[in-house]
């Protein structure tokens, strides 16, 4: 008895194995739907002053409700992302950028 | 030691005449004489719309002076500001070591770029005509475009 139950179970684990394999396959043919490799706006086009006059600059990194614009989506690097962020904060201060819209 | 640069930005109700605005730049640049300051640059940036209320007004005339100075000069400066009716907001921002820290970046970029230009045989500076020219529009930014939040 004992003998039977270690053997099914070897077969579940590489029924499993199978499985695994099939999902890898399947991630593998899902990968043609690929994503446009994000770059840093601030690397690729050498602007190296972000500075808070400049709301035209700003303005594509605060999205309509008036938060900052995550990184995972605007793909800044974390160098620029940082100034961009104490720039936006200044620039609010001084009503060039809203801190809210509703 | 040495005067560090800062940035003053003040607004104003939309209503100050140019004469108001005037005045008021006198009354800045003589505490930063009196408190051995130089103003290097003085802009008006004229009316416009605030993107918020600032009490009650929805407009405002922004003036920016660039002002060398020392830390005290600033504080006293702000202090001053703080009790204007006039103004509606102010903003001081110390800019030299951000300046410094650009300029560098800069004089890097272009050291670099010459360097590797001479290395490869040519001449430092890039000659009119040369290489693939720049496409100027702006459309196909669509960086943000299949972002999921």
């Amino acid at each position: 008895m004992p003998f039977g139950q270690g053997r099914s179970g070897g077969g579940g684990g590489r029924g499993r194995d199978k499985d695994k394999k099939a999902g890898d396959k399947k991630d593998g043919q899902r990968r043609p739907m690929f994503r446009r490799r994000k770059v840093c706006k601030f690397c690729a086009d050498k602007i190296d002053d972000i500075n808070y006059k400049d709301v035209k600059l700003l303005g594509p990194f605060v999205p309509e409700r008036g938060k900052v614009l995550p990184r995972r989506i605007s793909g800044t690097c974390a160098m620029h992302q940082r100034k961009l962020q104490v720039a936006i904060k200044r620039a609010r201060q001084i009503a060039l950028i809203p801190y809210v819209t509703d | 030691m040495a005067d560090r640069q800062y940035e003053l930005v003040y607004i104003l109700p939309p209503d100050t005449t140019e004469q108001q605005v005037a005045e008021l730049h006198e009354q800045v640049g003589q505490i930063v004489t009196r408190l051995n300051g130089t103003i290097e640059k003085n802009e008006n940036w004229g009316r416009r719309r605030l993107a918020y209320e600032i009490g009650h007004h929805k407009e405002g005339v922004y003036v920016l002076d660039v002002i060398n100075g020392s830390g005290e000069l600033m504080k006293e400066l702000d202090r001053r500001l703080k009790v204007m009716d006039m103004v509606i907001r102010h903003m001081v921002v110390r800019v030299d070591e951000e300046k410094k820290v650009v300029d560098r970046t800069q004089t890097k970029r272009r050291t670099d770029l010459e360097r590797r230009r001479v290395k490869r045989g040519l001449p430092p500076q890039r000659q009119p005509g040369e290489g693939r020219s720049h496409m100027e529009s702006d459309d196909d930014d669509d960086r943000f475009d299949g972002a999921e939040v």
